[in-house]
């Protein structure tokens, strides 16, 4: 059997027997419906894909940014494979959100064509981490919020928004555990290492008061999007949890308004953009 | 640096089981501070392409294996005992699956 590329011959299914490993792969959006569900606005849907699918993007180059500099060789693997979950959220949902606006724009020129101002991502995603202890108390923030929006969005009204969901929830149980598991032995540890995790811990709640705000287009897409009330229990109780687990002390979240939602950044994420949109800038429709 | 703390984790060795796989096979070693983060290192270094479907980890100290000066007095005596071999038998053409 011949094959223009290797790809084509890994996601060949007819003749999985060849391989001693792996193959079976699946195409977690096969079959879902790509047309918009009745009655919803279509501008409002192509700003929440957008929120999600940014919130992906940032924090996955945030990730990318650890590979040569993991404290193991073993953990910079675990961080990149998460990276990679996170920027395959990122593409469907830009996708998605380019499909909803219906004005011809895919993902590459979302991810790649857009000022810092137009990025809709919440400012914890685009935070850089001073040390590792830093990078876990923000995954483990990240994934708990995100885990208990997508378990609520895999029943969402929007089929694509769904399915695209209960794909994350299957690869966000797995980041959170990673996460946790470092929050709890860094903060169960040695004096030292105590103290890093209970300062890394307080360092990024100030940015998690964000997460609850709810944003206009999330209350107006009932049935569709998810407001933020809902998953907020959930969220307290994972993270005290943990928080106890870590012997840390419970977190109090503050009120803050949600200003990266509007496109009001810090200057991390232009920092984050000049690295990311720097080839596709110089290159542009370049193609490998 | 008291003499305590161990500066590197210890070694383990990791056995996957495929999906068509009857057995899990070993694949290889990893480092990890425990049991536990043995298992999700694992899973990270050796089921990234969709390989596997459990996963065991074992302490590499935790290993006993036979000594390579034994292996004349331990593997050699089967050598001349071709009778133990399936081949040495004819086979019966009613018997097609042997």
């Amino acid at each position: 059997m011949a094959f223009d590329d290797a790809y084509g011959a890994l996601t060949d299914h007819a003749d999985d027997a060849r391989w001693a490993y792996g193959t079976g792969f699946t195409d977690p959006l096969a079959g879902v419906p790509a047309d918009l569900p009745d009655g919803v606005d279509r501008a409002d849907l192509a700003a929440y894909c957008l929120m999600l699918g940014d919130d992906a993007l940032i924090m996955s180059h945030r990730l990318q940014q650890w590979v040569t500099r993991a404290p193991e060789l073993e953990d910079e693997l675990a961080i990149a494979n998460i990276g990679l979950d996170l920027l395959g959220q990122a593409r469907l949902l830009l996708t998605r959100a380019g499909t909803a606006e219906g004005a011809g724009r895919d993902e590459d020129d979302l991810a790649y064509r857009r000022e810092a101002h137009e990025f809709r991502n919440v400012r914890l995603a685009e935070r850089d981490d001073a040390d590792f202890a830093q990078l876990m108390a923000r995954l483990l923030v990240f994934t708990t919020w995100r885990l208990a929006l997508f378990d609520r969005l895999s029943g969402s009204r929007d089929p694509m928004l769904a399915a695209i969901a209960a794909k994350g929830v299957k690869e966000l149980t797995y980041h959170r555990d990673y996460a946790a598991q470092w929050v709890v032995r860094i903060g169960d540890g040695t004096p030292l290492s105590h103290a890093r995790m209970a300062a890394a811990i307080s360092g990024v709640l100030p940015l998690a008061g964000e997460l609850f705000q709810a944003h206009e287009v999330e209350l107006r897409l009932a049935g569709v999007a998810v407001d933020p009330a809902v998953i907020r229990g959930e969220f307290d109780a994972v993270l005290a949890e943990v928080l106890t687990a870590a012997t840390l002390e419970p977190a109090e979240l503050p009120e803050v308004p949600a200003t990266g939602r509007d496109g009001e950044h810090t200057a991390a994420l232009t920092e984050i953009l000049a690295e990311m949109q720097e080839l596709a800038r110089a290159v542009p429709g370049g193609a490998w | 640096m008291s003499d305590e703390i161990r500066h590197e984790w210890p070694l383990f060795e990791v056995f996957v089981r495929a999906k068509r796989g009857l057995n899990h096979v070993h694949v290889g070693s990893l480092r990890a501070a425990d049991h536990r983060m043995a298992v999700q290192h694992a899973r990270d270094l050796y089921t990234r392409r969709n390989e596997g479907v459990s996963i065991w980890v074992v302490l590499s100290s935790d290993v006993v294996a036979s000594d390579p000066d034994d292996k004349a007095a331990l593997f050699e005596p089967s050598a001349d005992k071709v009778y133990r071999h399936p081949t040495y038998y004819a086979i019966p053409d009613s018997v097609p699956h042997i």
